[in-house]
């Protein structure tokens, strides 16, 4: 069992949680994920380990709620517990050799962005950090993000806090404003990084995207993570999470990903259903 | 005077038409009375040719003797000194091509149900017996197995009982590995297998689960920080194979370690489960091997039309005899010779948001004969000229094998490994590398449990030999 240590609402349906797992903080690094049931009966999801901390033996999750097991996850208070929590879980992000990067997030994929601008600025990197939120209600991390970055750019689609623009507009505004980028790494909806590459594609500036498919193990046996990348198989779990996004066949990956919608629907609605009733 | 019966007493089973609609066991065992006849329809004979049959050369004609004589206590003592896991073997060793086959009643007849022995009589300990077992004293080294399916709790147990100190680590929440995740509840009910791991912690093996080794902590860490002075690899299958055909990433297609996995760990088939799993109405199974038997006959229980689909001809299906049978039983049809070209997908060309988009919508095969013998010594499917045909269906299920997971070998230094990622051994199960010993599928590639489990063995002894030396 695995203590939940904090509990922080980062926004109406966004929340962060501090997990007492020193296995897994031991050797965590940016871009690794974490697996996790909520309780016995539970399925297991992975999550990007959003920060971590070696001395304290915690890892930091930053999860949305959109479905019965994150609201089921959401549930859970500080001091009680999570059945599993295993990890760390893929590859860690590759830092070595970039001068400038910029980061691109969006969403909650923001939260998992932020532990890779953090590692990439803390070995001096010149990072240009841009998040896209749908509003200003739904902006997160705002100080986590100002001082993991060089250059902090936020955006939203309605124009309600920092720039109204998508972020592949304001990442495309700094590189036809000069900014010389080594990589450009984009995480978030599988969509938002499909057009982020479509962009870099047309300025030749390697991309690195970060995806999040289902999975049922995470450790490399039972092949629901495959990817098409570059026209070969690939999966997440062990090749990835992250590659190269100029390669990902991400129309495909949607689909995949849209797999479990009804059925996600249905658990959603009778895990909300069972929770009102517990609270009368 | 032995029972000259021809015939094995027959196993009890559920009918055919109700087992396909649930995942209750199969087959039923046998009664003591059916047991004690069957027992003594053995002969005893003096050069025992049924234990070289054995991968753990359990003594066999011991065992059933005391069967015979209705002391099952006994009985079970006996192959408790060679298997950790009768109750496991009993179901699901391949008899037929082990000791059975070495059986003097079989030369003329049927042999005697040797599998059906140990079943009954593992099961009767089980249900009837109420010692604990007793940790023995502790030697003082401590050991590390890596995985907790058959190969990794034969070594730890063996070790145990000689009074090391061992620690399983298994990556899952379950310990258990291809028993629990892989084999179905209808053919191994996980009950069994944990009443396995359980006997194996009284004898004060400890069971870390959610320990991914490779990432969380490294063999060479083991053995440096955290004191471990040898290590057993039984990590097992990786990875599944493809076909690397067009279609194979649509919506629907499942490799059948993830159909089964959903199925039997996540247990997706159950009502108000957590895990999704997919319900479909007609699915396509393509491989011949247990893998493919197991795949097809749970999702024939989650209530679709099924089809194997396998290249060669049935004479060839490397599945054991009687899984095949009991798939037939249940209505499962087989395409042999028959080879898929292509996973056909459903796209509706008037509304890219119809959620059916990117879905399996069908097979397209095409029909095989066979040629001259190939490396493995069976005949060469070949492709009939003009027979492509497809089948249309929404699921299909990929139970082609697995290679080796890459997660040890990569973060092994000096771990030397097959071209094709199985780690190096020696017979002993030694690797290249110091105190590091390895068996199971993670060195031989996917076989039975049976071998796993000897393999463990074999690394079980050699480890002793190797520390109560130093």
């Amino acid at each position: 069992m695995y203590r939940i240590v904090k509990k922080r609402v980062l926004n109406p349906t966004v929340s962060l949680m501090e997990i007492e797992a020193p296995a897994v903080a031991r050797k965590a690094e940016p871009g690794q994920f974490i697996i996790l049931r909520v309780d016995e009966e539970g399925e297991r999801i992975p999550l990007t380990i959003a920060d971590f901390d070696r001395q304290a033996g915690t890892v930091t999750i930053i999860y949305q709620v959109v479905g019965a097991t994150t609201e089921k996850l959401n549930h859970k208070e500080e001091g009680e517990f999570l059945q599993d929590f295993v990890g760390p879980l893929g590859r860690a992000t590759e830092t070595e050799g970039l001068g400038r990067v910029a980061v691109v997030g969006g969403g909650v994929g923001t939260a998992i962005a932020y532990p890779v601008a953090k590692k990439l600025h803390d070995v001096g990197c010149h990072v240009d950090l841009i998040v896209g939120f749908r509003n200003k209600d739904l902006v997160i991390l705002e100080d986590e993000f100002r001082a993991a970055s060089t250059n902090l750019i936020i955006g939203t689609d309605d124009g309600s806090y920092g720039k109204k623009a998508l972020v592949t507009d304001l990442l495309r505004e700094q590189i036809e404003a000069g900014a010389k980028y080594d990589r450009v790494i984009t995480i978030g909806p599988v969509i938002m990084m499909k057009f982020v590459c479509q962009l870099t594609k047309q300025y030749d500036i390697p991309t690195v995207v970060s995806m999040n498919p289902i999975m049922i193990d995470g450790t490399g046996m039972c092949g629901g993570c495959r990817l098409s990348v570059g026209g070969e198989t690939k999966f997440a779990c062990v090749d990835g999470p992250e590659f190269d996004g100029h390669k990902v066949d991400f129309d495909e990956a949607m689909a995949r990903g849209a797999m479990y919608k009804d059925f996600e629907r249905h658990a959603h609605e009778a895990a909300c259903n069972l929770f009102k009733q517990e609270v009368k | 005077m032995p029972n000259m019966r021809p015939d094995k007493n027959p196993m009890p089973h559920q009918d055919p038409q109700v087992r396909a609609c649930n995942f209750n066991e199969v087959a039923l065992g046998y009664t003591r009375e059916q047991a004690i006849d069957e027992a003594q329809r053995c002969l005893n004979c003096k050069h025992r040719p049924c234990v070289s049959g054995c991968p753990v050369q359990i003594n066999i004609p011991e065992f059933i003797a005391k069967v015979a004589e209705g002391d099952f206590e006994a009985a079970y003592q006996i192959i408790a000194k060679d298997s950790a896991l009768p109750a496991v073997c009993g179901r699901v060793c391949p008899q037929e091509s082990q000791c059975e086959s070495k059986c003097v009643r079989g030369i003329k007849n049927e042999p005697v149900g040797i599998g059906r022995l140990e079943r009954f009589v593992a099961d009767w300990h089980n249900a009837n017996a109420t010692e604990k077992a007793v940790p023995p004293a502790s030697n003082g080294h401590k050991v590390a197995v890596i995985g907790s399916g058959p190969a990794g709790l034969t070594c730890a147990g063996d070790l145990a009982k000689k009074g090391y100190e061992v620690t399983v680590f298994e990556a899952l929440h379950l310990a258990g590995g291809v028993l629990v995740y892989g084999i179905p509840e209808f053919r191994l009910p996980k009950s069994i297998v944990q009443k396995e791991v359980d006997t194996l912690k009284e004898l004060g093996v400890k069971v870390e689960t959610n320990m991914v080794i490779g990432r969380a902590i490294t063999i060479d860490e083991l053995k440096e920080e955290f004191g471990f002075e040898a290590v057993f690899i039984g990590s097992g299958a990786g990875l599944p194979k493809f076909m690397n055909i067009p279609g194979e990433n649509l919506k629907g297609v499942y490799s059948a370690n993830e159909f089964l996995t959903r199925i039997n760990l996540m247990k997706a088939y159950k009502d108000g489960a957590d895990t999704p799993i997919q319900h479909s109405t007609r699915v396509a199974v393509v491989g011949g091997g247990n893998v493919a038997m197991d795949a097809a006959r749970c999702a024939k229980r989650l209530g679709a039309e099924v089809y194997i689909v396998y290249r060669r001809s049935e004479a060839e299906l490397p599945a054991r005899a009687e899984e095949v049978e009991h798939a037939k039983e249940e209505g499962i049809i087989f395409k042999t010779l028959t080879n898929p070209t292509e996973i056909l997908g459903y796209h509706n060309p008037d509304d890219p948001r119809d959620p059916k988009n990117g879905s399996v919508a069908g097979i397209r095969c095409v029909e095989m004969e066979l040629g001259e013998p190939d490396a493995s010594g069976r005949r060469r499917p070949i492709v009939k000229e003009g027979s492509q045909f497809d089948i249309e269906l929404d699921c299909v299920i990929m139970a082609l094998g697995t290679s080796p997971n890459p997660l040890i070998k990569s973060t092994t230094e000096g771990l030397e490994t097959e071209k094709w990622g199985g780690i190096i051994a020696d017979e002993n199960g030694l690797t290249s590398r110091e105190n590091v010993y390895a068996g199971g599928d993670a060195v031989t590639g996917a076989a039975t449990v049976i071998l796993a489990m000897g393999a463990g063995k074999t690394a079980a002894k050699a480890i002793d030999e190797a520390l109560s030396k130093s």
